[in-house]
């Protein structure tokens, strides 16, 4: 029994070990609609992985990494505003993959574990995999750090300055299709934004520089995992929407404390 | 003139959507060379200096950047995600230079006491001399103006043009820059180009000032602090400043 919780604890916390650097990175981008798309074309890449019989992780994955890629070279695509074709792609995506899930026979499936997660059943296994995107993700945000935070700061200077901006923009994209890939075993696709977004909003408040900002939405997301994951083990609450909630609660405290800005 | 030119573009030209943003635009600028783009709002004049920087494709046309060229780049305003902090110091850090050459440029546009200072706190016009040691940090052969007193108020937008001047005799750089400043033009530039999507009219101030496409662009209440005679237009514009009579170009 205690593995359950080991074994959910440790994932929660690679999650939110990525989900913070990350997370500011997309929230300084304006992405959080990529990640939300990304997020939806999850349950797409499951529908595919049932149909074709392939190991469901990989097809989530890279069916997420072919979403990324498309989503990338959308933003040529001058004919419709962007965020209203990331709206329309996104549910289109998840209505699509609901309905693809609603012809595949498959009695051991569980819709709700891939919308909301079931962190609590994660297996050796998955937390195998888990680890091994997450080492890569954050070997690459290390690597790359600083010219990422350059293209956020303003994209156009860090061009000039011979930074490719848009292969940076790429591997952006494909690090959070990678993230969202594996992180939708722990919160679900309809949630796995909230990840994101808020460790990295209730951070950017009090931090003074885009490293402390990354390392403190890394604890925020960690302990949202552990009140989450008590909440789910002592009054039996779901796990993945138990977590989200923490993360916004701490959001909420976090816009008490004293703020490094003045305006 | 071209071997020594800096930058050169030539027959530049872009659409949008059917719609014209530059058309048939031909410029060279040489080494300590300065040049100013003038003209109406949506004129094309920011994106012109996208083109010419290589941040946005032409549609057709060339540009020749000398090799090895260093560009500084004021861009029109620093538009930073309100959730991202990042001290002014962190922010010049990001054009790969180290403490003292960061330390040299907030002293060479007088902001030394900033340097601490999350970007979100400071004024418009802090914010644009911010931009400004950005530029400086390249130790550029051109710097790219866009607009470098937008935001800022008119005793501050004096002084930093006087700050531009200085740096530019300084560095001994070309300057290719946007400004909505008629006097600072006609008093500092060597070329001006006056642009409405093609290029209306350019060469030095007082000959500028004198074209009657410069007049019908900024009407006659400039034209008044300068000389002026008539002359035949070869071209007029209409309502929506699209070329009405076609004409051949200055090149």
């Amino acid at each position: 029994m205690i593995d359950i919780l080991l074994y959910a604890l440790l994932a929660g916390l690679m999650v939110a070990a990525v989900c913070g650097p990350l997370g500011a990175l997309v929230t300084w981008q304006r992405m959080a609609y990529y990640g939300d798309t990304l997020a939806h074309s999850a349950l797409l890449g499951l529908a595919v992985g049932l149909v074709l019989q392939a190991n469901l992780q990989y097809s989530v994955l890279f069916t997420c990494l072919f979403i990324a890629v498309v989503l990338f070279t959308l933003q040529w695509w001058r004919n419709i505003a962007l965020d209203s074709l990331l709206g329309i792609l996104s549910h289109s995506s998840l209505a699509l993959g609901l309905v693809c899930l609603s012809f595949i026979d498959n009695q051991g499936l569980d819709l709700n574990a891939f919308l909301f997660g079931d962190l609590l059943a994660i297996l050796r296994e998955d937390l195998l995999n888990l680890a091994i995107i997450c080492a890569l993700v954050l070997g690459l945000l290390w690597r790359y750090w600083s010219a990422l935070v350059a293209v956020c700061a303003h994209a156009e200077l860090a061009e000039i300055e011979g930074l490719p901006v848009q292969r940076l923009r790429l591997l952006l994209m494909l690090m959070v299709a990678a993230t969202v890939a594996v992180a939708m075993k722990i919160v679900g696709v309809l949630l796995i934004t909230a990840m994101l977004i808020i460790p990295a909003s209730a951070a950017a408040r009090v931090a003074r520089s885009p490293e402390q900002a990354s390392l403190l939405a890394a604890l925020i997301g960690a302990i949202a995992v552990c009140g989450g994951l008590a909440g789910a083990w002592y009054w039996d609450t779901p796990a993945g929407p138990s977590i989200v909630l923490s993360a916004g609660a701490l959001f909420v405290l976090g816009q008490l404390a004293p703020g490094y800005r003045r305006n | 003139m071209t071997e020594t030119a800096l930058l050169r573009l030539d027959k530049i030209s872009l659409k949008h959507q059917q719609q014209s943003l530059l058309s048939n635009i031909s410029l060279s600028l040489s080494a300590k060379q300065i040049m100013t783009i003038i003209g109406p709002n949506g004129a094309g004049k920011s994106t012109l200096i996208k083109v010419a920087l290589g941040l946005t494709k032409a549609d057709s046309g060339t540009i020749y950047r000398r090799p090895g060229l260093r560009i500084g780049y004021m861009p029109q305003r620093l538009s930073l995600n309100p959730l991202m902090p990042l001290s002014v110091s962190r922010f010049l850090a990001m054009a790969k230079s180290n403490t003292t050459q960061i330390e040299a440029a907030l002293a060479r546009t007088g902001i030394q006491h900033l340097r601490n200072r999350p970007l979100h706190d400071i004024s418009g016009g802090e914010t644009q001399r911010v931009l400004l040691s950005r530029a400086l940090l390249s130790s550029p052969d051109l710097f790219v103006l866009d607009e470098p007193a937008q935001g800022v108020d008119i005793s501050g937008q004096t002084e930093l043009y006087e700050l531009i001047n200085a740096l530019r005799d300084d560095l001994g750089c070309a300057v290719l820059m946007v400004s909505h400043d008629l006097h600072w033009v006609m008093a500092q530039t060597d070329t001006v180009i006056c642009l409405n999507q093609h290029i209306c009219c350019h060469g030095h101030p007082e000959q500028v000032s004198s074209d009657p496409e410069y007049l019908a662009l900024f009407g006659r209440r400039h034209a008044e602090a300068v000389a002026l005679y008539q002359h035949d237009h070869d071209h007029q514009h209409d309502i929506h400043g699209d070329v009405v009579c076609e004409h051949k170009h200055h090149d």
